[in-house]
C-alpha cells in the first residue's frame, strides 16, 4: 500500500534520512521505533508532503506521491495524527471533529462517523461542547486520533501517541488503535518510541537509528530480538 | 462588603503616590524671588484621587477574579453575555434591528452635515475594520501595513480619474479588485512566516507604498497628492456639498452592509473554517487536508478587497489624497477597532470603529488629553475584557445522534 524507496530528507544541510526503505501493506499495523532523534517523526513528515524527500521514492497505491502538496497526500487517503496531538484549542470537540472531516462533503456519513468515534471514545461525546484546549492530555489525544479518523483515512500515520501520557491510558489509547485496524480495516504506521507497547499491538517492526533502518522482523522475533532487547526495552 | 483589608491598600497606595508625587506637584521653587511655594492642596487632591483609583481598581480585579473562578468552577454552563442572549432572542432583536435602521436612515435629516461627515469617516473605519478582522480575528495573521490597501484603493480612483476620467461607480470595484491583486502580492512573500516575522514584513509593506507614493513624483504627485477628485455622482444630478456628503453617507451604509453580508456568509464558509483552522494551529490544519498556501492568499487578498474599496471611498469623500493619509498610525488604529471591538465578531468590530472614532472626534475640547485617554482605554480594555467590547460567540455545531437521540 505504502511504499518508501531509497528516501533521504534533510533540514538545510543536516540529512535526517538516509536511504530509508519501508513498505506497508493494506490493513497491517507496523510500526516504526528508535530513539530520540533517529528520524521517525521526519519519515512520517515526509509521507506527508510536509517535509519533502530529496531523493527517493514515495508511492501510495502503487501511485508515485513523492513531492506532492500535503493536502493532495491527504485527500488520497493518508491521514496523520500530528505528534503533540494538535488539536485545535479553541474550538469545542464537536468543532474539532468537523474539522478533521473538512474534504468530505457527505453529511449523513459525517454523522455517522461523529458517532463511531464517539462510540470508540464514550469520553468525547460527554464533552463535546468543551473547548479542545481544556481537555486532559489523554482526551486530547483521543480527540486527535477520532479527527484523524473523520477524514476516513486508508492509511492512519500515529505519531507518538503515547507522549506524556498516563500508562493506564496508553495502554487504553492503544487498545483502540488495534480496533480501529480490526473494524475498519485501516491500515495503520505507528511511529513509537514505547517499543514495547508498539510491538505488541503491530504485526511487523522497522528500527530506525541515525536515520537508517538497522532492522526490519516481525513483531515476535523483533521482541525476542536481543539488541532490540537491550536498546530500546530495557531489559 | 467593603472590607477593612481593602481601605487600609488603599490608603497606603495613596500615601505612597502622595510621596512620589510630592516633589513635582508639592514644592515649588522659585528662583528669582529665591523663595519655596509648598502646594499643599496639590498633595491632598493626589491623595484623594489616588485613593479612589486604587479603590475602583481593586474593585475591578476582584470581580474579575471572581468571574474567572467562576468559569473554573462552572459545569458546562457557557455563560453567555446577556447582549449575545439579546441577539437570539427574536423578539429583542427584530425590534432594536428596526429602530437601529431607521435610525441610520434618517441620521443625516436628523444631525448637521458636520456629524454626517464624522459618521461617514466612521462607517469607512468599519469597512476596514470588517476588512482586517478576516486576516487578523478569522485567519490570525497580524497584518500592520494595513493601511497600504487603503492607500492602493483611494489612489487608484485618483489617478484613473485624473488619467482616463474613470467615474466612481467604475472606480469603485477596479479599486477592490487592485486592492485584492496587492494582498496576493504582500501574501506571496510571507506564506512562511507567521506572528511576529509577519507582523514586521507587513509593516514593511506599509511603509514601502506609502514611501513609493511620496517619491515617485511622476506616478502619484508626491506628498502634494491629487487633488480635485470628483464626488460620486447621482444620475448626472449636480449635488451641493451637503447633498453629495448625504449621498456619500448612503453610499457607505450599502456598502458596510453589503460588507457585513459578505463577512458573514464568508465566516460560516468552507473558506471561513479553513481560516479558523490555520488560525488554531498551521501543522494541524495541514494535516486536515487543507491547502495552507491558498487558505492564506485568500485570507490577504478577501480582507485587502475591503481596504481598496475604503480607500476608493475615501478619495470621493474628501476629494483629495495624499500619502500623510496613510501612515502606519492608521494600520494601527484599524487594529485596535479590530482587536478592542472583539477579534472575530462582527458587531464588535463594528462597536470599535465607531468608538475609536466618534470618541476622539467628540473629545475635540479635551484634545489635549485625547491620546492620554485613548491609551488608557485600551489598556483599561485589555485587562478587563481581553475578548473585546462584544467577543466573537462562534457558531456552535450540533450534533443529533443518528442511532438514538437521547443518548449523551
Amino acid at each position: 500500500m505504502l511504499k518508501l524507496k531509497n528516501v533521504q530528507t534533510f533540514y538545510g544541510n543536516i540529512q535526517a534520512l538516509k536511504s530509508v526503505t519501508i513498505e506497508i501493506a493494506e490493513g497491517e499495523i507496523v510500526t516504526l521505533i528508535g530513539a530520540n532523534g533517529a528520524g521517525k517523526t521526519t519519515t512520517l513528515m515526509a509521507v506527508c508532503g510536509v517535509v519533502p524527500p530529496r531523493s527517493g521514492e514515495i508511492s501510495f497505491m502503487g501511485d508515485p506521491i513523492t513531492g506532492m502538496e500535503p493536502d493532495k497526500i491527504v485527500s488520497l487517503g493518508i491521514c496523520q495524527v500530528p505528534e503533540g496531538r494538535r488539536i485545535f484549542p479553541y474550538l469545542s470537540v464537536a468543532e474539532n471533529l468537523d474539522m478533521g472531516a473538512f474534504l468530505r462533503n457527505d453529511k449523513m456519513e459525517i454523522k455517522k462517523d461523529i458517532e463511531y468515534v464517539f462510540d470508540l471514545f464514550p469520553i468525547l461525546a460527554e464533552r463535546r461542547h468543551q473547548a479542545g484546549g481544556t481537555l486532559s492530555g489523554g482526551e486530547q489525544q483521543m480527540l486527535a486520533i477520532s479527527r484523524a479518523l473523520m477524514a476516513k483515512p486508508r492509511l492512519l500515520l500515529l505519531d507518538e501517541p503515547s507522549l506524556g501520557l498516563a500508562p493506564l491510558i496508553i495502554k487504553k489509547i492503544f487498545e483502540i488503535i488495534g480496533k480501529i485496524n480490526a473494524e475498519n480495516n485501516t491500515t495503520i504506521f505507528l511511529v513509537e518510541q514505547n517499543a514495547n507497547l508498539a510491538l505488541k499491538v503491530a504485526a511487523r517492526g522497522y528500527v530506525i537509528e541515525n536515520g537508517r533502518i538497522t532492522l526490519t522482523d516481525s513483531s515476535k522475533n523483533l521482541l525476542a530480538n536481543e539488541e532490540v532487547k537491550k536498546a530500546y526495552l530495557g531489559l | 462588603m467593603i472590607k477593612f483589608d481593602e481601605i487600609k491598600r488603599a490608603v497606603l497606595v495613596s500615601i505612597w503616590f502622595m510621596f512620589l508625587t510630592f516633589p513635582i506637584m508639592v514644592i515649588r521653587v522659585n528662583p528669582v524671588e529665591h523663595i519655596v511655594e509648598w502646594r499643599w492642596k496639590n498633595m491632598v487632591l493626589v491623595g484623594i484621587g489616588s485613593f479612589l483609583l486604587s479603590f475602583v481598581w481593586n474593585y475591578l480585579m476582584k470581580r474579575k477574579e471572581l468571574g474567572s473562578k467562576e468559569a473554573e468552577a462552572g459545569e458546562e454552563t457557557i455563560k453567555i453575555s446577556l447582549f449575545h442572549r439579546a441577539l437570539n432572542e427574536k423578539k429583542i432583536y427584530l425590534p432594536a434591528l428596526v429602530i437601529f435602521g431607521i435610525f441610520t436612515i434618517s441620521f443625516p435629516f436628523i444631525f448637521s452635515m458636520y456629524q454626517t461627515t464624522i459618521m461617514v469617516t466612521a462607517l469607512i473605519y468599519v469597512m476596514l475594520g470588517l476588512g482586517l478582522n478576516i486576516v487578523v480575528g478569522l485567519a490570525g495573521l497580524l497584518d500592520l501595513g494595513y493601511v497600504a490597501f487603503y492607500a492602493v484603493g483611494a489612489y487608484s480612483y485618483a489617478l484613473l480619474n485624473y488619467h482616463f476620467g474613470l467615474s466612481f461607480w467604475i472606480a469603485l470595484p477596479i479599486g477592490g479588485a487592485l486592492g485584492a491583486i496587492f494582498g496576493i502580492l504582500l501574501g506571496f512573500p510571507v506564506l512562511r512566516l507567521r506572528g511576529d516575522y509577519l507582523a514586521i514584513v507587513t509593516l514593511g509593506f506599509g511603509e514601502i507604498i506609502r514611501i513609493i507614493l511620496e517619491n515617485w513624483n511622476e506616478f502619484s504627485f508626491g506628498p502634494s497628492g491629487i487633488a480635485n477628485i470628483p464626488r460620486p455622482p447621482l444620475f448626472g444630478m449636480d449635488l451641493s456639498v451637503h447633498g453629495s456628503t448625504t449621498y456619500i453617507y448612503y453610499i457607505m451604509i450599502v456598502l458596510c452592509v453589503f460588507t457585513i453580508f459578505v463577512v458573514n456568509r464568508l465566516q460560516d464558509s468552507r473558506i471561513g473554517r479553513a481560516w479558523i483552522a490555520l488560525r488554531e494551529d498551521e501543522i494541524a490544519c495541514q494535516a486536515m487536508g487543507i491547502d495552507k498556501a491558498r487558505t492564506k492568499l485568500t485570507a490577504f487578498s478577501l480582507g485587502a478587497t475591503w481596504a481598496g474599496m475604503a480607500g476608493v471611498m475615501f478619495a470621493a469623500k474628501t476629494t483629495f489624497v495624499n500619502p500623510a493619509s496613510f501612515t502606519l498610525w492608521e494600520s494601527i488604529i484599524v487594529l485596535c477597532i479590530v482587536v478592542l471591538g472583539g477579534m472575530g465578531s462582527i458587531i464588535g468590530v463594528i462597536a470599535g470603529a465607531l468608538v475609536l472614532v466618534l470618541t476622539p472626534e467628540y473629545l475635540r475640547a479635551f484634545s489635549e488629553y485625547r491620546m492620554l485617554a485613548f491609551g488608557t482605554l485600551l489598556v483599561v480594555m485589555m485587562i478587563f475584557r481581553p475578548g473585546g467590547i462584544i467577543p466573537n460567540v462562534r457558531r456552535t455545531y450540533k450534533f443529533e445522534s443518528v442511532k438514538n437521540a437521547d443518548k449523551s
